[in-house]
This record gives C-alpha cells, structure tokens and sequence, in this order.
C-alpha cells in the first residue's frame, strides 16, 4: 500500500485538481485536504490527477494534502448487510447519525460491516477438500429469511487445511485455511472486499425463463418482468415511479432486495425505512427488512457519490447472486445518477454531447444494466442466482426522447411507460399498457402455462386486443359521440372500460389490493374475459348493452380487487356461478317473451 | 482556516458580469466569503466559486457596478457564509442576506449558523405524518399539506398566487393543538407592491410578530437571491431545532432565484443544459428544498411551499419540471378556472400531495377522507371529459348518467374549489362538502366508497342521494 502525498492545485465543486501525487492509479481511492474527504481518481495526467470528492468540498483550500490509499473504491461483503441502510459509498447511516447527529458532517470513516458481530458459522467443508473461488464453505443464518453463503475468495484454489467447528466468529476471523498448489496456505475469512466499478464474475449466462412476479396485475399481465431481466420505468413527475418501485421492493418474489435511492427525495427513503420493517414478506412471513439491503443517496448528498451509489448498489446484489440467490435490484432514480456524469464531466470540462450530457452515457448505462442477468455461479455445483435490474427513469418534462431514456430503452427488455394523462385521473398504477412492452413475454409463456393456466396467452391477447380496440374507438367516440356506435362497439368499449377499472387499477394503499398473487390475477383476468365474450355473444342476438348492464354480478367483478389472498378462489368461483346464472335468466326471459330467436350455439 | 492574515488583494484581474476575479491569492477556499471595498468605499460580499493557481473567481452578490481593477480591494475572511441566528428574529423585517430592514433593534446573535447548511441523514428523518389545515378545501380535501412537507405552488404572470400565499398564512392551523407556530417568508424579486401587500396582510391579521421576512425586491441585486433562501431556511433551522417549533417557510419566487442561478452560470461560461439552465439545478434546488422536514426526536418541523411562475404557465419548462422531481407534490394554478372567476383557482387535476395518504384519516382529519377524495376526484375527472364531449355533440346526445356527472363537475368548482379569499374552511365543513356534492349520484355510481362508509354519511345528512 503506497501512501504518497500530494496537494491540492485547484478546486470547482465537487471536483479536485492535484499535483505530486506518486504513481496514482484510475479509480483509486484518495483523502483530500485536511478534513480528509473520501475522493476517488477520475483522470490522471502527467503529475497530476483530476478526483471527485463524495463530500461537499466547502472551505478546502489550495495547497491542502491529498493522500492516496492504494485501493480502488470497494465494498465489504460478508454477514450483516442485509436490514442495513447505507449511503451512497456504503457508510451506514445510523452509525454516521451516532458520530455526527442529524445532519451528515465531513471526512467521517465507517466501515459498511460490523467488525465486532459474531455470527453463527457452521462449515459444509472438512479438512482435505479441493475448493475453488465460488465453493461454499460454510452458512451463516443472517435473517431468519436469507442464509448466508460463504464463498472461497477469488484467487483461493486449492485443499482446505484447517477449517474451525461450528460456532460464532466475526467476520474477520480466519474459519478456513486453503493451500494451494504451490503450497502457500490462504486465510480465509467471511468478509471480501470487492471493487466496485468491475463485476464479480460468474460462469456463465444461463435463459430468463422464469418470471418475477410483482403482484401488479398490470405488469404480470402485460409487461411481466423475468428474472435477471432488466426493465426501466420512465415518467414525469407524479406519475408514480417511486410509489411501483416501492412496490417492487414490497412484494416481488425475489429472495434479495437492494433498493438505491439515487439522488431523490429524503422523506421517501424514511418512508421506506420506517414502513418496511412492519411489512411482512408475503413468501416468508418475516419483516420485508430481512431481506433488503437500502442504499440512500438523496438529492442533497453530495453528487460525486450519487455516481457512486449505483455501483455500490450492484456490487451488493451480486454478491446475493453469487450465493445464489434471486436478487431485485431497485434504482430510483437512474437519471440523477446521469446528471451526476453530467456535472462531473461539465467540470471537467469534456465536450458535452446531447443536451449536455457527456458522450459516454449510453456506454455507462449500458454497462450498468449488463451486470443484470441471470448466471451460473462460480464455484462447483451448478448454484443459478439472478439479478433483476428495475431503474426508474426521470424525463425532464415528461418526454421520452431525451438522451437518458432513450439511452436506456436501448438497453433494457422491459419498458414500462408511465403516463401523465392516466396519473392526473389517478388510474394508478399509471402504465400506459399499450405503449409499454416486454421482450420476455414469449421466454415466459411456458411458466405461465404451466403455473396459471393453459389459456394465459389467449386471455392475455385478448385482453390486450380490447384495450387496443378502445383506444381506437374512443377517438371516434370523441368526434361523433357515444350514440353513433353500434351496439357490437359498445359492447366492447364496456369491456375495456372492465378492464382498466376492475383489473388494471391496483391500490397501492389498500391492504388487499396492493398485491394481488399471481393466481388471482389470471382468473380475475378470466372471468373478465368470460363476461366480454358472454357480452359480445349476447349482443350478436340483438341485446342491448344496457341491459347487460344491469347485471348485479357487474358490482361483484367491481370488488373482486379486495377478495383475500388465501381465499380469492371462492370468491371468484360464487362470481362465475353468478354470472353463468344471470346470463342464463337473461336468455331464459328473452325467449320467454319471443324476443330471441335462438339461444346462440355453445 | 481562521489563522488568515488579513491581507488585502488590490489584484483584481476582471470584472465581468457578477464575477470578479483575483489573481496572486494564496490558500483560498471553495466558497469562502469575501469582503470587497469598492473605489466609492461601499463594502460588498461575495464567496469564492473557483479557486485554484493563485487565482479566485468570485461571485458578488451586490452586483459588480462600480468595482475596476485598479483601487478595488478584496479580502478573504476564511469563514464560510453565516448568519446569526436567535429566536429575536420572528416580527423582523431582513433583506435577502439577513440584514434589518425595519427600525427594529440591531440583532443580537445566539449563533453563527452555515446557511448552506448541512443534509439530513435520512435514517434520523421522521415521516411526516400530521395534517396542515389550510382552510382551503381544495388543498385540505383533495391534496392535503403534511407538516413536513415541501409543497409548491406552480403559477404564471397573473395568478393570484400571491393573494393565496397570504391566505393559507393567515388561515394555517394544526386543529386541535395550537403549539408554537412560525413563518419564515423569503421574497426573491418581487416587486415592491406585493412586498407590501404581503407585510399589510400580516401586519393586519396579526400574522407578523410571528413571522420573518426576508425580502430581495425585484431592484435588489440578482445575485443576492442566491443566498436569501439559504438564509430564510437557515433561520428557519434555527426556529425549528433550537426553539421547537413548527415553521412554515414560503419562497416566492423561485423562478427568479433559477434565473440569477442562469447567470452566474452564463458569466462562468459553463456548459448550460436545458433552456440555459446549469446542468446542476437539479442539485442545486434540492439543496434548498431537502431542507423541509421532520427530524426524530426533535419537536420543531420545517414545511416549505415554494411559490413559483411557469414561464409561458409551461409545466415541462425547466424550473417548475425539476421542482416537482424534488418536492412532495404540486398545486398548479389554472388559468381557465382563474378565468372563470373561480378562487383559488388551483386545478385538482395536476395537483398532487405526496404525503397526504399518511396524513389524512381516522384520528388526524376523518375517517372517510381517503375516499370521498378518490370519489370526488373520480366524478370530477369524468365530468371534464364529458365537457369536453359536450361541446362535439352537444348536451342532448349525453346519457342522464352523464348529465349527473357534468353538473356535479360544474357544482364542484362553483362550491369546493372556488370558495372565495375570506372563508376558512375545517377538514370536517370540506369533507361535509363534499359528501354534500356527491350527492348527485346514486349510491351504485360511488364505487370509490365503502358501502358502510355510505351509510355512515346518510346518517350523518351528508350525503343525501336522490
């Protein structure tokens, strides 16, 4: 470790010009001036080196030292992340509230894992076994949720010499001793250090056939997401972003969560921090807590460690991933993180391209949702663990064709579109479902079958042609009025008017309806779809849309949303039952009264 | 840094714009504050926005006129920007850098705070969760204000902003607990004129001897608008953290403070981003309005509404687009329902209280207010589209479904929005109100209410359905 000491040539915000630092390397990390800020390396020159400071640069001077520390900036992994809540370059919070009070002071050092903790270790590995990077030596039960694997480190290859009995250790403690072919004699502890900017490695990508559930019914219907997928969810402001990736957060059927507030607002971290500990993970049972890891870098945290706080963030979830777990990786917002890029390269005076934004947006971003994916794990054994990058995506004024959404859309599979229109008559979730897409719909079609129902696709398709329909019919509604259709248009406008009212709109605020389990939605979805044909059926024999609307089994599909997550089926059963009852009386009078010729052929 | 000798740099190099640059200056730092003596002997302040090489670039928040390179003489403090801070404040009448205006006593000062301040960490934040009362039934039904909260109101040139602004002052209450309750009032370029009317709406309802004003008029240096926020919210802090008390700071307007932001920005010839707006407005707003908020453990809460004009009432222009990134909603006002003679003319549509859903209900305003506001948002949301379609086909082609809805949009911004500058309305007269309004509709047409919240409502008369 070099410790060489330069000074400070000249200061703009949050980046630092400095000369006679010896030999610094690109991304290594540096503590400047005399409070001792946390930098990191961004250009090096002949003598000199250009650093962003994570820290608000106020009264640092020329002339002040800069001190390398021969590390790039890494993150601890081991035992007791998860149910922390980190800044942007892992620096627990509560420990910097306990230094520093309620205002987040400078130059403070805390490590991102409790040095002191003992965990309860208990080896998989016995004396004479050949182990390489990956292999699990051992668990440690974090949560009552996640178990903790320990993996041998990268560059450990060999046979295990000494490996400690079960028991509590710190994560510092030497628990495994591996030599190598060589025979030098490697120490193993349950904490690694890994650099942030560069991946961990794997063995190789494996299909996305599975998908995440969200427990949004709009999403899992229309736009599902597959694990290890990527999917970015752009919108202006007030159109619910934060409020779907919360939800995301809150029931997606992901083992892991790491959810990075980068650059937004400081309430809505708190609410996170104080609501989630009641929640319970509707898989487990256990505090949703147990199984996410936050990262808070909100908007008036200095900017360099915004650009940081999203490798930080992937860096976590890979380490999940390596263990071989599922693992859902939340970023809201990625585009203070592009504004972040953006300031710093201003200051450093790049030529800017597109509405200032530096040239390399497209290839940062594009190497960000790369590390997303679902892969094979080092290791032996064939451990599969994915992670799933969700981003949410700030447009200034709402328009998609600014450079960091179209950036973004280049890259990811899933796109959800949010929209102004639908959030301003608070249809929530707002996503417009005939602009958004997913590329894994045909990938996940065999799940689906399998786990919902044969007739998914159809109903899905269906669906979709109403809404589509809709759209197309209501401009015309809009110039020649609702009495020009014919009754056939009618019929149908009513479906998609069922659709979007008592399936698509979900409450995030309601206990119920805020997740709303994957069976549910197909045969919510089902007798919907149901009620349109019977509908479209009844109407080709001459009945009036009116009519149908009578049926009080309409007021039972209105409230199908709030039917509990245990007991749905019933629920819906009885509303089957019912409206096979009340079409049959309708044919019963009609031919009663000779209105109808002919009950249509089944 | 406070070792600093006091030297005096008569090496002035350039002068341009609110800039001012000094070469030969030795162990400058980043945003120190400056003294500067002109050649008329006035003294101005400035901070150091770029110092490196023996050279400081410098902003001078009084403007440049006047300074030259020859006789003009800067000097350093090696302090950060301060101000003095202590609970004498409140009845004051301070311009944009804290200094009195009024002929009240000199300040004497309790302390010495950064007004740049510092974040909160958010693990030591506390979720806002109890209601403003305003009085206005279109913020307090439909888009409630939390303690806690930074709520703006987006406007344009003509707008009565102001006179709202002056009305939630006079009207804001916190029902049932009348604590220790401030207003930190910072004025960034406005005009003399609605300086004025605001200090008579204060002076006259008795609002003042708990107020603060901070005042940049529009023939106030530009550059000082940097600070003034900075300095209204610092003062703020103090009230809330030292003195316990719930702070309500109003910005207005904020459109001028970007705009002097623009031209520090253009002097310093960075590279712009939208519309010429420094690629950093987005941090440098939420520095200011992050600073809202409620901290565990302490009594005090800072609640900002930021007043701001959309150029062109453009709500994707730059400054009314990443204010509402940042703050916990918005209340724009229309200028359709302003032409019509509703006051407050603010749309319910693009309205939105992020924090309301935590604040509203059993035991903080009623219990039935979530949804008698999704009811009314709904009836009233349909009933525009409908207008809309009326004006295609005509009102005789619509279905007496629709013609419920279209009067009852019609009944909602005569009685609910526009309910007049004088009337103070409680959480429980708004919600009675609006039951009153639903009652247009037959019970099957509120699918937004619980059935036995609809019952409950009869009992009580307020909701009386044909």
């Amino acid at each position: 470790m070099s410790h060489g000491i330069g000074r400070i040539e000249s200061i703009a915000g949050p980046v630092v010009r400095c000369v006679g630092l010896p030999s610094v390397r690109m991304y290594e990390v540096v503590r400047v001036g005399e409070q001792q800020l946390i930098g990191e390396v961004i250009e090096v020159g002949e003598g000199t080196c250009t650093v962003q400071v994570y820290e608000e640069t106020s009264g640092v001077a020329p002339g002040e030292p800069v001190e390398s520390t021969g590390d790039s900036l890494s993150v601890e992994l081991g035992p007791g992340l998860l149910g922390s809540i980190y800044d942007g370059i892992q620096r627990p919070l509560p420990e910097l509230r306990e230094m520093s009070g309620d205002f987040i002071s400078r130059g403070l050092t805390v490590e991102g894992i409790d040095k002191e903790k003992k965990w309860e270790f208990k080896p998989l590995v016995k004396i004479g076994d050949k182990v390489e990077p990956g292999d699990v030596i051992g668990e440690v039960p974090e949560t009552q949720i996640i178990t903790s694997k320990i993996l041998v480190p990268l560059g450990v290859r060999g046979e295990v010499v000494e490996i400690v009995s079960p028991g509590e250790y710190t994560v510092v403690e030497t628990i495994c001793k591996v030599k190598d072919s060589h025979g030098d004699v490697h120490d193993v502890v349950m904490l690694q250090r890994t650099p942030v900017r560069i991946g961990r490695p794997f063995k190789g990508r494996v299909p996305m056939d599975t998908p995440l559930i969200t427990g949004q019914r709009v999403i899992d219907t229309f736009m599902p997401q597959a694990k290890g997928g990527t999917g970015a969810i752009p919108g202006g402001f007030g159109t619910g972003k934060t409020v779907t990736l919360h939800q995301f957060a809150k029931w997606a059927d992901a083992q892991v969560v790491v959810y990075v507030g980068c650059g937004e607002r400081g309430n809505e971290m708190t609410e996170a921090l104080e609501e989630w500990p009641h929640l319970k993970d509707p898989q487990s049972g256990r505090p949703l807590m147990e199984r996410t890891v936050l990262i808070a870098n909100t908007s008036n945290m200095p900017v360099a460690a915004r650009e940081a706080s999203i490798y930080v963030a992937v860096t976590l979830a890979e380490y999940f991933r390596d263990q071989g777990y599922d693992v859902a990786l939340m970023a809201d917002s990625t585009s203070r993180w592009a504004e972040a890029l953006r300031e710093i390269s201003g200051r450093l005076g790049q030529l800017p391209s597109e509405e200032g934004y530096p040239a390399y947006l497209g290839s940062r971003l594009a190497q960000f949702y790369e590390r997303g994916g679902r892969v094979k794990a080092l290791g032996s054994g064939n451990r599969l663990g994915s992670i799933t990058i969700c981003g949410a995506v700030s447009p200034p004024g709402g328009d998609f064709s600014e450079p960091v959404t179209q950036a973004t859309l280049r890259i990811v599979k899933v796109f959800w579109a949010l929209d102004k229109d639908l959030a301003a008559r608070r249809f929530f979730p707002a996503i417009n479902s005939l602009t958004s897409y997913s590329l894994y719909q045909n990938t996940l079609e065999e799940w689906h079958k399998e786990n919902l129902g044969a007739d998914w696709p159809e109903l899905v398709t269906e669906a979709m042609a109403l809404l589509q329909k809709d759209q197309e019919l209501r401009e015309i509604v809009q110039l020649v009025g609702p009495d020009a259709l014919p009754e056939s248009e009618r019929a149908t406008l009513e479906a998609a008017r069922m659709i979007k009212e008592d399936f698509l709109t979900q409450s995030a605020l309601h206990e119920i309806d805020t997740y709303c389990p994957p069976g549910k939605t197909y045969r919510m979805l089902r007798v919907i779809i149901n009620f349109a044909r019977k509908m479209a059926e009844a109407v080709s024999v001459g009945v009036h849309v009116r009519r149908l609307l009578e049926f009080s089994v309409l007021d039972n599909i209105a409230r199908m949303k709030i039917a509990p997550w245990d007991s749905y089926d019933s629920t819906l059963d009885a509303i089957e039952t019912k409206m096979e009852r009340e079409f049959q009386t309708l044919y019963q009078e009609l031919s009663d009264s000779g209105m109808v010729m002919s009950k249509p052929a089944e | 840094m406070s070792k600093k000798s006091s030297v005096a740099y008569r090496t002035v190099s350039d002068v341009s714009g609110p800039l001012l640059v000094v070469e030969g200056t030795h162990n400058v730092s980043y945003n120190e504050v400056v003294r500067i003596r002109a050649p008329s002997g006035e003294l101005l302040t400035g901070t150091v926005l770029e110092t490196g090489r023996g050279r400081a670039v410098i902003q001078v928040f009084e403007g440049t006129s006047g300074l030259d390179t020859d006789v003009t003489a800067v000097r350093f403090t090696g302090e950060t920007l301060k101000l003095p801070v202590s609970s004498e404040i409140l009845g004051r009448v301070l311009d944009g850098s804290g200094n009195p205006l009024d002929d009240g006593p000199k300040l004497t000062a309790e302390d010495h705070w950064d007004i740049y301040g510092s974040p909160i960490n958010p693990y030591a934040r506390q979720y806002p969760r109890q209601p403003i009362q305003t009085g206005l039934s279109v913020i307090d039904g439909l888009n409630t204000l939390v303690r806690g909260q930074k709520l703006p109101i987006f406007s344009g040139s003509g707008l009565p902003h102001n006179r709202i602004a002056a009305q939630i002052v006079r009207q804001s209450k916190i029902p049932g607990e009348e604590g220790e309750f401030a207003i930190v009032f910072a004025a960034m370029g406005i005009t003399a004129t609605e300086a004025q009317y605001f200090m008579k709406s204060f002076e006259e309802t008795g609002a003042l001897e708990h107020t603060t004003l901070f005042l940049n008029l529009a023939n106030d240096p530009a550059i000082e608008r940097i600070i003034t926020p900075r300095a209204a919210l610092t003062a703020a802090e103090y009230l809330a953290y030292e003195s316990d008390m719930h702070v309500l700071v109003i910005l207005t307007d904020m459109t001028n403070y970007a705009e002097a932001l623009r031209e520090i920005s253009a002097a310093r010839s960075e590279v712009p981003g939208r519309r010429g707006y420094p690629g950093y407005l987005y941090t440098d707003l939420s520095l200011i309005y992050e600073r809202a908020g409620r901290i565990n453990g302490r009594n005090g809460t800072i609640t900002q509404m930021p007043i701001l004009s959309m150029p062109q009432d453009d709500m994707t222009h730059p400054i009314p687009d990443l204010t509402g990134y940042i703050t916990e909603g918005q209340l724009p006002l229309s200028r359709g329902l302003h032409r019509r003679g509703v006051y407050p003319p603010i749309d319910p549509g693009p309205s939105l209280s992020r924090l309301m859903k935590e604040g509203i209900g059993e035991g903080m305003t009623r219990f039935d207010h979530k949804e008698v506001q999704a009811q009314l948002y709904y009836g009233y949301s349909e009933g525009i589209d409908l207008r809309d379609l009326v004006a295609v086909v005509g009102s005789e082609a619509l279905t007496d479904r629709d013609q419920k809805y279209l009067k009852f949009a019609d009944r909602f911004e005569a009685e609910f929005i526009g309910q007049g500058e004088f009337e103070d309305r409680s959480f429980e007269q708004t919600l009675d109100l609006g039951w009153n309004l639903l009652s247009e509709f037959p019970e099957r047409e509120l699918k937004r209410c619980d059935p036995d919240t609809i019952s409950w409502a009869k009992e009580r008369g307020a909701y009386r359905a044909a």
